[in-house]
Formats: structure tokens, C-alpha cells, sequence
């Protein structure tokens, strides 16, 4: 890799490390020390800003000024009857810490990311291992794995839903059969099972192709070189090739905790659409439920914040993750 | 060389088995059930094998949800928003590694930090956004005065003119969306690697920095510009969240947006899942047929696109 695109290394070593982060922002986005810059180029500036222009302008219209009215909704409360926005500081925080809806919101998004996580890491890294392992009919095994990638979360939801759905579904009335009295339309947890279920699925198969081509760039030497050394396959996995994937699984952690996180809004809207009795209005779920449906402006910008954090807090994390993987080489 | 061991190799490919099992069984179920009538699947026991009525249930739920407009509306997003945001990508990603321009760095960090906050964060003012482009502009003339300054010199209200609303339009459903930083990257980090010879050469001949970009750069890219686009289709044709907010009226629907109405809530009659489950086929098909023709490319994009 010619350079890194991790832009955090880019002017970080000409600002002052005392510099207060504020500053080391401005001046990294000001300073232009030739990083990304092609040795031949050229100079027009007119024609640069041209080139520029349509992507700037979509970002400006569609990102930077929601994103701003965001932030500023954030710490006013709009008078329902003139319409008169009177700022309040911080006190749309403190109603939304302080609600307990919020709360639970809270702990069941982070239940559900983390099991979501660890379940579409592992499975996926089962059956990138064992395709790994095999001489014939990979690429077989391949496309099918690949399929629930083209698939809508929205199908995915939907055919999960139908699988489960009480009154008709074959995986419920099996479940009848046992005994287990399933119903994620009355009965909180078995919702929230069927929406990590289906999401899991969908998601397999992206975890699947990263760690695939990640196993497959392990030198062979090396695998060789133990082998001699009498290790054997499950041995040659933990010392060689985990070490040398452990970036692209940690990069994989991030960005599933991201997906859970945002991406499985459409799912949830799908199959239960929050509920039953909100559980399972996750995060992101419930500021559309509160800023959309429910016009409760103050509280669904606050809870935006909230979510803001966490995204550029991932985003941070995704890049530092990223510049690990692109840097590791053997 | 390693060692064989058959013991191993067939728990693998037990393992890899059960894999397409877990990926193919819900499929399968779907299937039966997108296949058979509503008074069929509320038999005890439920039938396991395929049906007959496909096509009659295709043909119901294509009526009820007037698939043909949603399908058209889909493909119209969909090309939009994968040419749309190949082209502004290419074209900023040249600019910011081909041109020395004040305020390089800036632009670059714009661009970068719209990758860290997702839509799914900023729905109410995004909204308004869309609702209102004309907002921030009319915001700015009154700011500086010069909306006064005009309708004081021309008597004309120019406010009352800049008003309007991208609901319900294609421009609503595909604009906002072809801003990517993360295409950016992916050109940028690919015109990194092109040789400065090229560059130089094509500068020793006398041509401009557009026809270096059309000749040179553009032929160079066309791996790059496939892997995304498969992508980016799947991306569009997917896309739920943001029709789902600005559509209102069901001739701008789309396909998805159709299929989630047709999907019973626990109340509705079941015979509605045998609807819904062939249409379901039906709107995964494009999408489906892309990624497994063009598999090689896809899974190379998609790691690339990651890195």
C-alpha cells in the first residue's frame, strides 16, 4: 500500500502533540503537506474546485446542515403552541438518561449488538475455516454462502418472520411440538430472538467473505514450515493463521457492532416494528419512533446526539482497525 | 506440503453443508410457502414440498402492490444512485490526489466526515432537509439581507419563490444518496497506485488534465468502477430507510417499500404470507442474479472497498 488512508496520520506529526485536539483538527484540515497528492499533478484550481463541487454540495445540502440543525435541536425545546424554540441546555439529556424507556432501549441494543456480533463472527469464522481446510468444492460452497448478501434485510426479515409466525410457520409449530409455548407477536424475548435470528443470517455472509480471503493470504510457507514442525490443523490455525487474521477479525468486530447498531433498522421495522411493549426498539428504532411518528422533536434530536457519538466513535475505531489490517504484512 | 487428513476433510465439508443448509432451509420453507394457497398452508400437516400456485400468488400480490410501477421506480433509483455516485466519486477522488489546490486537505476532511455519521442517526433534520431544499438558502438571504435589499429594489418576494420539496421525487430518493466518502476513498486510494509516469507522459503531450482523466485514468479504473457497481446495485436496490421516508404516494414506491406493505402484521389473515412470499422471490431476483454471475469481482470489490 502506497500510502495508509488513515487520514489521522496525515499532518498529525507537524502539529504539536500539545496542541489542544480542537487546534490539531483545524490544522490537519488546513495544512496541506503534499499527503495524497500524485508527485506529477496539476494546478488549476478552478477546475479542482469544478470536480469538486457536485460532492461538496450534496454533502452540504444533505449532511452538514441536518447535521448542524441536529446538534442545535438538541439543546432547545420547541413551544407547541407559538412554535418558539427557548433553549434549555442540557436538560433534553437529563429527561432522556433519566426515562426509563430510554434506559431499557439502551441495554437491549447493547445486548443485541453484542450477541449479534459474537454469533455472526463465529459461525462465519467456522465455515471460513473449514473452507479453508478443503481441496474441492469451494467455490461451490462459495455461492451459496454468498446469497443472503443480495438479499433486502427487509426479505431476510420477512421470511424470518413467516418461518416463526405462530399461527402458520413451520419453525414455530415445530417449536409447539416441543413444548415451547413461541410467540414473538405476546412474548418479549421470543421477538428479540427472531430479530437477532434473522440479522445474524444476513450478516454471515459478509464476516464469511473477509475472513475467506484473509485465511487464504496466509503464506503457505508458513503453514508448511509447521507442519514439519508435526503441528497439526487445528494447532497450524491457532498459532499461524488467528495471529495473522486477528486485524481483519478485530476490523469485523467493529464493523458488525456498526451494523447491529444501525443497519438492522429495516429488519426490526420488518418483523415486529419495535415491539412487543417496545422490546425490541433499539436505538436507532426508537429516535424514528420518537422524531418521526411521534414529533417529539427535542428528545428524538437528543437521542441523534447520543447516537452521533457512538458513530463517530465506531467510525475512530474502524479506522484505526482498518490502518492495523492494511498495515499488516508478512 | 501438508499433511491430508480425511477425517477433518469431511467435517468440513460437513460443516460447510450445514452452512448452505442454514442459508438455503429458510429459502426453501419461503419457497413452499410462496407456492401454495393460503387454505393449503393452514392444513395440518403443512405441505414440504413445492405447490403449484406460484404463479397465481405472484400474480395476486403483484395486483395488490403494484409491483410493475415499484419495479420501474426501483431500476430508475437504482441506476441513478450507481452511475450518479460512481461519477462524483471518481471525479472527487481525481481532484483531491491530481490537483494542488488551496484548501486540498479541507475538501478531503469534508468529505471524510460525512462517513461518520449514517442517515439512521439523523432522520428528523434530514427529512427537513429534503422537504425544504431551498431552507438553508433562503435562511442565508435573509441572514445577510439581501431578500430584503431585493424586494426593496425589484418589489419581488423572492422567498415566497424558493420553496420546494423533494418528497416524492426521484431527485429525493437518489440525490441524497450519491454523496459517498467511502467511494471517494476507494478511487483515491486506486489513482495512489497509478504510475506518475503516466501522468507525466500524458503532460508531455500536451493534454489537459481531462483528457489525462478520460484516456488514461478512466480505462485504468474500469476493475475498480465494476466491483463498485455491483455493489452500489445491490446498495440501491436495497435501500429501505429512505424511501420509506420520502415516498408518500404509492406510484413513488419501490419494490421493497411494496413488498414491506404486503407483509401481514399479526392480525391480518395468513393466506397473506403465501403473497407475500413469492413476491418476495421476485424482488430478490435481481439483486441475486448480479452477485452470483458476477461473484469474483463482487467479493474482491467488497474486501477492497473495506480496506
Amino acid at each position: 500500500m502506497p500510502a495508509s488512508i488513515n487520514p489521522a496520520h496525515q499532518g498529525g506529526r507537524l502539529a504539536a502533540p500539545s496542541l489542544p485536539a480542537s487546534r490539531l483538527l483545524l490544522a490537519r484540515m488546513l495544512r496541506d503537506d503534499g499527503t495524497g497528492l500524485k508527485k506529477a499533478h496539476y494546478t488549476q484550481t478552478w477546475l479542482a474546485g469544478l470536480l469538486l463541487s457536485p460532492q461538496l454540495l450534496i454533502l452540504l445540502f444533505f449532511f452538514f446542515i441536518p447535521s448542524f440543525k441536529a446538534l442545535s435541536l438538541a439543546f432547545v425545546q420547541v413551544d407547541p403552541f407559538g412554535g418558539r424554540e427557548i433553549f434549555v441546555g442540557l436538560q433534553n439529556f437529563v429527561d432522556l438518561f433519566s426515562d426509563p424507556s430510554y434506559r431499557k432501549s439502551a441495554w437491549l441494543t447493547l445486548w443485541f449488538t453484542i450477541v449479534q456480533n459474537i454469533a455472526t463472527l463465529g459461525i462465519a469464522g467456522v465455515l471460513a475455516f473449514a473452507t479453508d481446510q478443503i481441496i474441492r468444492g469451494q467455490v461451490g460452497y462459495r455461492s451459496v454462502l454468498l446469497l443472503p448478501y443480495a438479499i433486502a434485510p427487509v426479505i431476510s426479515g420477512g421470511i424470518w418472520a413467516y418461518l416463526f409466525n405462530p399461527a402458520i410457520g413451520p419453525a414455530a409449530s415445530a417449536l409447539h411440538a416441543m413444548g415451547v409455548p413461541w410467540d414473538p407477536n405476546l412474548r418479549p424475548s421470543d421477538a428479540l430472538i427472531l430479530i437477532t435470528i434473522s440479522a445474524v443470517w444476513k450478516h454471515i455472509c459478509y464476516d464469511y467473505i473477509f475472513l475467506a480471503a484473509a485465511m487464504l493470504a496466509v503464506p503457505q510457507s508458513l503453514r508448511e514450515a509447521a507442519a514439519i514442525d508435526g503441528a497439526g490443523p487445528l494447532e497450524r490455525f491457532r498459532t499461524i493463521s488467528l495471529p495473522l487474521i486477528a486485524p481483519v477479525v478485530m476490523y469485523l468486530f467493529i464493523i458488525n457492532m456498526v451494523y447491529g447498531l444501525f443497519d438492522t433498522f429495516s429488519i426490526i421495522d420488518a418483523v415486529t416494528a419495535g415491539g412487543p411493549a417496545g422490546s425490541t426498539s433499539t436505538l436507532v428504532y426508537k429516535v424514528y419512533q420518537d422524531g418521526f411518528i411521534m414529533m417529539n422533536l427535542g428528545s428524538s434530536a437528543a437521542q441523534s446526539i447520543v447516537l452521533m457519538v457512538l458513530a463517530v466513535l465506531f467510525t475512530v475505531l474502524q479506522f484505526r482497525a482498518m490502518d492495523r489490517k492494511v498495515n499488516y504484512q508478512v | 506440503m501438508i499433511e491430508r487428513n480425511p477425517v477433518l476433510n469431511v467435517i468440513c465439508h460437513l460443516i460447510l453443508i450445514a452452512g448452505a443448509l442454514m442459508v438455503c432451509a429458510p429459502l426453501y420453507f419461503a419457497f413452499v410457502a410462496g407456492s401454495h394457497t393460503g387454505a393449503e398452508m393452514a392444513q395440518v400437516p403443512q405441505p414440504m414440498l413445492p405447490g403449484s400456485s406460484f404463479v397465481d400468488n405472484l400474480v395476486t400480490a403483484w395486483e395488490k402492490a403494484d409491483f410493475g410501477r415499484a419495479f420501474v421506480n426501483t431500476l430508475i433509483v437504482t441506476m441513478v444512485i450507481v452511475v450518479g455516485k460512481i461519477v462524483l466519486s471518481i471525479l472527487a477522488g481525481f481532484a483531491v490526489t491530481y490537483f494542488r489546490f488551496p484548501f486540498r486537505m479541507t475538501a478531503f476532511w469534508l468529505i471524510f466526515m460525512s462517513l461518520m455519521l449514517p442517515v439512521e442517526v439523523r432522520i428528523v433534520p434530514t427529512y427537513e432537509a429534503v422537504a425544504d431544499v431551498a431552507g438553508p438558502l433562503r435562511w442565508f438571504l435573509d441572514v445577510t439581507g439581501l431578500s430584503a435589499l431585493i424586494n426593496w429594489t425589484t418589489g419581488i418576494e423572492i422567498n415566497a419563490g424558493l420553496d420546494f420539496s423533494m418528497i416524492d421525487t426521484y431527485a429525493g430518493l437518489t440525490l441524497p444518496l450519491i454523496a459517498s466518502a467511502t467511494a471517494v476513498f476507494l478511487f483515491r486510494q486506486f489513482f495512489l497506485t497509478v504510475p506518475d509516469d503516466l501522468c507525466e507522459a500524458s503532460k508531455l503531450d500536451g493534454a489537459g488534465p481531462i483528457k489525462f482523466l478520460f484516456d488514461v485514468v478512466l480505462p485504468l479504473s474500469v476493475p475498480n468502477i465494476a466491483a463498485l457497481a455491483i455493489i452500489l446495485f445491490v446498495f440501491g436496490w436495497n435501500q429501505y430507510l429512505w424511501p420509506l421516508l420520502f415516498t408518500t404516494k404509492t406510484e413513488m414506491t419501490t419494490a421493497i417499500i411494496a413488498l414491506k406493505g404486503l407483509l401481514p402484521g399479526p392480525d391480518d389473515p395468513s393466506d397473506w404470507w403465501s403473497y407475500a412470499m413469492a413476491a418476495s422471490f421476485i424482488v430478490m431476483l435481481p439483486p441475486t442474479v448480479v452477485i452470483l454471475t458476477l461473484q469474483r469481482w463482487f467479493a474482491r470489490g467488497l474486501v477492497d472497498a473495506g480496506k
